[in-house]
């Protein structure tokens, strides 16, 4: 055989080899650009007008390592449920009703499910996004003190975060997203960051600045990682 | 050689803080009053069922005419608890600038169809 053909052919099969499927390992950054960016951002910045920011259909992603617990975003990508009970944006699917505006469920779209080995290379590419290392450095979470009842009442009472978010399946409002799985699905330095300031993370999003106190953002912390180990707030 | 450090200082200042285009009253109602004022201004909004203390109805014009512009400002800006009313009402100087709570206000007043002491 003439060598030219020879070369011809290695050429052939290294392309094959380079252009297979890799039916092993599944590829989280494929995944992420087939299938998620349509409805996530992952490469910032957050909304800057009212026009994007109402455009978002879910949440921003280009921060996914800097806010997520990676357990949990393996264990939800395989068995997601709704975590912000109106949806995203939220107005567009809320309805007059004779009591007042109630959620309009069919407007609302369930999540895709993904394989284990898909949920996991998912979650470790999203890990990898860690632009506000800056914002999550200035938090130091102290988890010498506090009693979770103090948090209770500092939520429930002293800020009335409970008005927009739920802290039971059935308690609380319903334009944020339910907070009694928080602390299984957040990372603490996060939470303490994001009630610091939400516009830093996302400025036009539709959560207040309250100004909390330092001492404030640790009780609210210790009693949010305290919620989602209590009965019933399992999910 | 002044006029290329006058545009750096310039362009560190602009960097340092983000300047946000003045957005519409109503498309800042409908992004953030809404959710516990409803949809239809009248205090009915999707958060309101478990909340101790019930929003403001803005197309009530009795109690709208209640309140200076100079208090709406102030409630909007701050809080409630700056005009001794319910926490529950969060300060919004963080989220919108003082141009677009003054907007706001107006927007209130044809929410309402109503003046301070009208």
């Amino acid at each position: 055989m003439p060598m030219r053909h020879l070369t011809a052919i290695a050429t052939l099969v290294l392309a094959a080899f380079a252009f297979a499927p890799q039916a092993q390992a599944a590829d989280g950054a494929a995944i992420l650009q087939q299938q998620c960016v349509s409805c996530h951002n992952l490469k910032g910045p957050a909304p800057q007008t009212l026009q994007q920011l109402w455009a978002r259909k879910g949440p921003d992603l280009f921060y996914a390592g800097n806010k997520y617990r990676k357990e949990w975003l393996v264990a939800w990508l395989q068995k997601p449920q709704r975590i912000r009970p109106a949806g995203e944006f939220y107005e567009d699917h809320i309805k007059p009703g004779p009591k007042g505006d109630v959620v309009d469920p069919s407007t609302l779209h369930d999540h895709a499910a993904l394989s284990a080995a898909d949920a996991g290379a998912v979650a470790t590419e999203l890990m990898k996004l860690k632009p506000h290392d800056d914002l999550i450095a200035k938090e130091k979470i102290d988890n010498s003190t506090i009693s979770s009842q103090m948090g209770e009442l500092v939520f429930d009472k002293f800020l009335g975060c409970m008005a927009c978010h739920r802290i039971e399946p059935d308690y609380g409002g319903l334009s944020g997203p339910e907070l009694y799985t928080a602390g299984k699905r957040l990372q603490p330095e996060f939470m303490a960051s994001y009630i610091r300031s939400p516009q830093a993370w996302d400025p036009k999003i539709w959560m207040p600045n309250k100004h909390v106190t330092d001492a404030n953002i640790q009780k609210l912390v210790h009693y949010l990682e305290a919620l989602s180990k209590e009965d019933g707030n399992e999910k | 050689m002044k006029n290329s450090r006058l545009a750096l200082v310039i362009a560190a200042l602009l960097a340092a803080s983000p300047v946000f285009a003045r957005e519409a009253a109503k498309d800042n109602y409908r992004t953030y009053c809404v959710q516990c004022h409803g949809t239809q201004g009248n205090g009915k909004g999707v958060n309101i069922r478990d909340m101790s203390v019930q929003p403001r109805d803005h197309t009530d014009a009795k109690a709208m005419s209640g309140r200076s512009d100079a208090d709406l400002f102030k409630v909007i800006k701050e809080g409630g608890l700056s005009i001794d009313k319910s926490v529950l009402m969060p300060p919004w100087g963080s989220t919108l600038s003082d141009d677009e709570i003054r907007d706001m206000v107006q927007h209130l007043r044809e929410l309402c169809k109503c003046k301070y002491g009208s």
